[in-house]
């Protein structure tokens, strides 16, 4: 049995939305020839989804794939899955230049949850949320830290920062959250 | 005396009284209500003293442009100097205090410097400072220190809380008159993504005060109309409360919304700086009035006629029973109708010009108004208070013809646009003569990203003054269809400009006459500035300290610019502005800083087994926004006797180091070899798979950068170890040269820094403690320093690096980093029996130094190269180029003059201060003493029971036994030897076993 | 504060979330040189008050370093590019040289 813990074993804050940490997700890094014929089929056999286009994100169930930059795409799986998930990408890749590392234990993940979700990350992220596309996950800064972020149900975002700091991330999102603290009260 | 009037108002709710307190007097006033109408409605005129003087000051302005209304506002955490009460709201239990006086408000022994007014002219600080030599220090200094600052300093931790917000728009419109209503209407049909943003609580601006009627409505009424209109699109945001503070390059503004500055402690944050990105943005920030300049213009009860306007009409106050108008132009006729229809008495209107022709006169005529032409105002009599004027011929030198008792004087001496916006980001100004006024000039505006003006001035921010033409301007300005709302509001005959009163004023009234009343800066002084040479406008400001106060010169810059090119004898023009900037109004630090502070001041970066170093007595080292346990304090122990225990028992029974913020880049490809033999000194594409190198990396100038251990972990793979302050800056370093340089080889990298947790098990029992935890070989025959082996140890995924910092056998494990906390806590377990006890990174320093190990930041400084070190070892001869070998070339770089590193014991056993530096015979140019040497890295050894040092020293290597002198502190000198930097161990025994 | 469009992502970055680097298109000068080719290389820096090119990276993003040509007196962008250039594309010279009659042109 697996001891591994998330960095916030799964904290959560309520304000005038919900903030929770998520706990573990598998995350792979895949750098490579994304319009290979091998890099589709290897993602394909990983997630079940296409390569996502240029800051998209795709979803099939819990597995999905996540454009980072023209030569990188985040992988995501269950959390037990990952070494086995890189292990399959490089025996689908082999013979082809690319890389492929689990870093599930370099993330932290986090929901953001309600109505007014974006107004939360308004004030951490120079990001212009009205013209978010569907389906875009967006790599920003939520303040002084990476961050990377999609709307992963209608009112709910996903955030993802490095394991260091997500402490400092779900500060940040608990008093963004704060009950009377709306950007735009009804 | 200024009271409230018994009906109208048309901001304040009569039904809601608040209560608030003045220098501990209790007072009430109504919702509604400014700080500044409800000290007037309970007679306040007296709200604070000047700067230099200590003169009686009372309220000139309504608006953000007042210079004197500034108080401390609120308690303990609260509190907060230097508040304007004209842009403050009332709320109940407020709490405010006066500035800037000893011991009272009324009695105050610094008004003595205005007996002394004709010693403190403008630039009395440079000439004051200059002789007798003595007297700075000992006089002026402390005198100026004691009455330096403005306000008390806040003493409490502030309870509020801040933030930020990021926005968007096609169009922001900054200023809620009647202008930027009519502009968002327009780009609001248009369905723009607009929004609206107003300083101040309410709509309409100066309109619904005048009595405009547009579209044939009240200005209120069409007002709330629009509003309500702009409320219905769903484009269209409206914000009150919210200040434009500065225009940035790239349509990036800066807007501080007071969210509950009138609502204190609500829960609310109290101040938001949004951080907006505008397409285009259009002032419609209206115009300030300026004072006139005549003598007394300072006394409490001389206001602009504009703001007596706004405290009858919006909050119902008078400024006095008995209120003179002087003015050079038509508006301020309309202050004498609003005075006369609130019953009030207006003994003249003393009108600058040689004839008042225009209707606002002629309607002031017809209801029995004195209009008295061709005059100016004398001088202004009374101390605390306004108690007459005196009255002479504008065009005269102020022969007193006539004296009128009053107790306020409204004074109008034209209007300027506020043009601060339009200026912050390049946008040019002209002068316009007939309204005596800087406006924007719409040929030369600021310019965006894409070439094109970024900014659009509209309305009375422009220039125009005449209501219909304000909405014509900002409706065509905003792109409107059709045609623009129309308004009535009566013509306006031209103005005369008036800089002086009366024009040929002597010394006396000119010395009398100020431009700025918060720092005390009058006609004379810059008058002065020009006799003695200040030409530059910016040159006269810094000189006179006119403009420099909190208002930032906003009613006195136009005047004082307009005396300074009379006294050059030349245009306006000509001597133009001083620059504009950022923010408007003072913001508070507290929305600068945002959400940052407390424990989200700044990210701290936590290992997974950070929080047990918590509970375990970590005496925390920041590294980067890593912090790192510098030792593990144990009940009543000191630091350096952990130190010191953490050592003895590495070195004797088994240590653990919390190695997990080292960077871990893996780099892959086919040409990954190739590119990691140009980023290192030595060799790395040889290294074979399974095995570690120690390996170099210089910059491009040839400096030592960073160090790590490289692990080749296949054919085409290798993990790079950098410093933990180096992992982001290091991996930023390979993707610029990968990308930029090299973009055609094949070669990934990917930063894995946090994908493990990494410990570093040192000392003898080390071993035996992995064994114990069981399922890797870790022996000396299957198992050899400088090698990988990777497996499960204890059940826990794990890549072993046999490689050590410490001289003594060691085993560093990388773990999945959720499995971190486990791994330790499984390690303090097992190897109870075996002793062990986690150190920290002073001890680890130490043990390295005691091996004679460099480090980076220590013995590199951004000047020191690998020869430097002795590290020729570990640069390649067979290569023909890496980064920084070329600068290595350069023949100082060669040089054999270059200090190297040695090992330095001092002679008396003791610890040599770090930094302290080698002198050598002779004295260099400076006088000083010549160098030959220093020290980078000084340690107490618990090892070898004395002190430890290496240094960089000029032949350093050749020169052992050498005894060199190090003065420190106090004429004191160590005497070190020059030894072998290797202390402890020389032939390795003790790790290889 | 500068927005570039990083052609990388197409995310129109603020400039909080990148890195600047310098001045665009340097070429190395490693072993082999003389010391005014080095000195050159590493330490002579165009400075101009005009048209520059310059390096950036989307640091805060998909982490790719660009190019960009801008304009240092006003900050008018006039393109951002691959950094993978060993000079300025052809339309984007033309288009300088459309909004800056005056510029001397790539050398």
């Amino acid at each position: 049995m697996s001891r591994a813990v998330s960095a916030l074993e799964g904290a959560s804050h309520k304000g005038f939305v919900e903030v929770a940490e998520a706990g573990l997700v598998g995350m792979i890094t895949l750098r490579g020839d994304l319009s290979s014929a091998k890099m589709k089929a290897a993602v394909k056999a990983a997630t079940g989804t296409a390569i996502p286009a240029p800051r998209r994100i795709v979803t099939e169930g819990d597995r999905a794939a996540a454009w980072m930059s023209p030569d990188e795409l985040l992988i995501l799986v269950p959390y037990a899955e990952a070494p086995a998930t890189v292990a399959a990408l490089d025996a689908a890749l082999a013979g082809e230049h690319h890389l492929a590392a689990d870093v599930s234990d370099a993330r932290a993940v986090f929901r953001v949850r309600g109505a007014k979700a974006d107004e939360a990350l308004m004030k951490l992220c120079p990001v212009d949320f009205a013209t978010l596309e569907a389906g875009e996950i967006r790599r920003t800064r939520a303040a002084q830290v990476a961050a990377a972020f999609w709307r992963s149900a209608g009112d709910e975002f996903t955030l993802v920062s490095f394991r260091s700091v997500a402490g400092y991330v779900m500060g940040l999102l608990e008093v963004s959250s704060r009950t009377g603290s709306e950007l735009f009260p009804a | 005396m200024s009271t409230r009037l018994p009906k109208g108002g048309r901001l304040i709710d009569r039904t809601k009284p608040l209560s608030f307190s003045f220098n501990g007097k209790r007072m009430q006033g109504f919702e509604g209500d400014t700080l500044a109408s409800a000290l007037l409605g309970q007679n306040q005129m007296m709200v604070g003293r000047s700067f230099k003087y200590h003169r009686p000051r009372g309220l000139i302005a309504s608006g953000a442009e007042e210079p004197n209304g500034l108080v401390g506002l609120g308690q303990g955490g609260r509190f907060e100097p230097n508040q304007r009460l004209t842009t403050t709201e009332l709320f109940e239990g407020a709490v405010t205090a006066s500035q800037n006086h000893w011991p009272s408000l009324d009695f105050d022994l610094g008004a003595i410097n205005d007996r002394f007014a004709r010693f403190l002219p403008g630039g009395f600080y440079y000439k004051t400072f200059m002789f007798p030599r003595f007297a700075w220090k000992h006089v002026f200094e402390p005198f100026i220190r004691q009455s330096a600052g403005l306000g008390r300093v806040p003493q409490a931790r502030d309870e509020d809380r801040y933030e930020y917000a990021y926005a968007f728009a096609d169009l922001v419109i900054v200023g809620g008159g009647i202008a930027g209503l009519a502009a968002a209407l327009a780009a609001g049909r248009q369905g723009k993504r607009v929004w609206l943003i107003e300083q101040s609580a309410h709509w309409g601006g100066r309109a619904v005060v005048d009595g405009v009627q547009i579209e044939g409505l009240e200005a209120s009424d069409w007002v709330k109309e629009t509003v309500e209109t702009l409320e219905g699109m769903e484009n269209v945001t409206l914000r009150t409360r919210t200040m434009a503070s500065g225009l940035y390059d790239h349509g990036y503004l800066l807007m501080y919304e007071r969210v509950a500055d009138h609502r204190p402690g609500d829960g609310r944050p109290r101040h938001r700086l949004w951080r907006m990105r505008a397409g285009h943005v259009i002032t419609a920030t209206g115009a300030i009035e300026r004072p006139l300049s005549f003598a007394g213009n300072d006394i409490p009860g001389v206001m602009l006629a504009g703001a007596v306007r706004d405290y009858v009409v919006n909050w119902a106050v008078s400024p006095g029973d008995r209120t003179v108008i002087v003015t050079n132009n038509d508006d301020a006729y309309r202050t004498a109708l609003a005075l006369l229809d609130a019953g009030l008495v207006v003994p003249a209107i003393i009108d600058a010009r040689p004839a008042a022709t225009g209707a606002l006169p002629a309607e002031a005529r017809a209801r029995g108004l004195r209009v008295i032409e061709g005059y100016g105002i004398g001088h202004v009599k009374g101390s605390k208070r306004v108690t007459g004027v005196s009255l002479c011929v504008q065009a005269g030198e102020g022969a007193e013809l006539e004296t009128i008792a009053c107790d306020a004087v409204a004074m109008s001496g034209g209007w300027s646009p506020v043009v601060h916006l339009w200026s912050h980001c390049g946008g040019k100004l002209i002068w316009d003569e007939a309204q005596a006024m800087f406006r924007p000039d719409a040929k030369r505006p600021a310019t965006g990203a894409d070439g094109a003006a970024m900014v659009t001035a509209v309305g009375s921010a422009n220039g125009i003054l005449n209501a219909h033409e304000v909405l014509a301007d900002a409706h065509r300005a905003a792109g409107g269809k059709g045609t623009a709302p129309g308004a009535v509001c009566g013509e306006e005959s031209p103005m005369l400009p008036v800089w002086i009163m009366p024009q040929g004023a002597g010394p006396a009234l000119r010395m009398k006459m100020w431009l700025d009343p918060q720092n005390d800066v009058k006609v004379s002084d810059v008058q002065l500035a020009a006799r003695e040479g200040y030409e530059s406008v910016e040159h006269t400001k810094r000189y006179t300290t006119l403009g420099m106060a909190t208002d930032q010169g906003k009613i006195s810059n136009i005047n004082g610019l307009a005396v300074l090119s009379d006294a050059l004898n030349r245009g306006i023009p000509e001597t133009g502005t001083t620059t504009f900037r950022p923010p408007y109004t003072p913001i508070s630090m507290g929305a600068i800083a945002g959400e940052a502070r407390g424990g989200i001041f700044q990210p701290l970066r936590k290992t997974p087994m950070h929080d047990w170093h918590e509970t375990h007595g970590a005496h925390w080292e920041p590294v980067g926004q890593w912090r790192r346990p510098y030792c593990f304090l144990r009940h009543g122990e000191g630091i350096h006797d952990a130190v010191n225990r953490e050592i003895r028992n590495t070195r004797n029974a088994v240590g653990l180091l919390d190695a997990s913020t080292l960077g871990k880049i893996l780099v892959k490809g086919p040409d990954a070899g190739r590119f990691l033999d140009m980023l290192y000194t030595n060799m790395m594409s040889t290294l074979p798979v399974g095995k570690c190198r120690y390996g170099l990396m210089c910059n491009e100038n040839g400096f030592l950068s960073d160090d790590g251990v490289v692990v080749r972990l296949s054919e085409d793979s290798w993990l790079c170890h950098t410093t933990t302050g180096g992992a982001e800056r290091i991996h930023g370093w390979m993707e610029d040269w990968l990308q930029c340089e090299w973009w055609d080889w094949k070669v990934y990298t990917a930063n894995l820094t946090e994908e493990y947790a990494q410990v570093a098990i040192a000392g003898p029992n080390a071993r035996k403690l992995l064994e114990k935890l069981g399922g890797m070989d870790v022996s000396k025959e299957a198992f050899p320093a400088m090698e990988w082996r990777e497996g499960t140890l204890g059940g826990v995924r794990a890549r072993i690096y046999r490689i050590s910092f410490s001289g003594e056998l060691s085993y560093e494990v990388a773990v999945p980093a959720s499995e971190g906390r486990a791994f330790w806590d499984a390690l303090l377990a097992a190897g109870e029996e075996f002793g062990v006890m986690p150190y920290g990174t002073e001890a680890m320093h130490i043990m390295r130094a005691e091996k004679g190990f460099i480090m980076i930041g220590d013995e590199t400084d951004g000047t020191v190269i690998p020869q430097d070190l002795n590290l020729q070892w570990a640069i390649s001869k067979k290569k023909d180029d890496y980064l920084g070998k070329r600068a290595q070339e350069r023949s100082f770089m060669a040089s054999p003059e270059r200090w190297k590193l040695v090992g330095l014991e001092s002679l008396d056993g003791g610890v040599i201060p770090d930094g302290a530096y080698a002198v050598a015979e002779g004295h260099n140019a400076n006088g000083q003493r010549n160098t030959q040497g220093r020290v980078t890295s000084t340690y107490f050894s618990p090892t070898l029971g004395k002190g430890i040092a290496m240094g960089l020293v000029k032949h350093g290597p050749d020169r052992m036994g050498e005894v060199l002198d190090f003065p420190v502190d106090n004429g004191k000198v160590v005497k070190a030897r020059i030894v072998d930097p290797v202390f402890y161990d020389k032939e390795g025994e003790k790790q290889n076993v | 504060m500068l927005i570039l469009e990083c052609p990388c992502c197409g995310v129109k970055a603020e400039e909080t979330e990148l890195t600047p680097g310098g001045e665009a298109h340097l070429k190395r000068c490693g072993p082999g040189s003389t010391d005014d080719e080095f000195d050159g290389y590493m330490f002579a820096r165009a400075n101009p008050r005009g048209v520059h090119f310059e390096r950036w990276r989307h640091a805060y993003g998909c982490g790719k370093w660009f190019l960009a040509a801008r304009c240092t007196a006003t900050l008018e962008v006039f393109g951002t590019y691959p950094a993978q250039s060993k000079q300025p594309p052809a339309e984007l010279q033309a288009k300088i040289k459309a909004r800056r009659p005056g510029w001397e042109g790539w050398t």
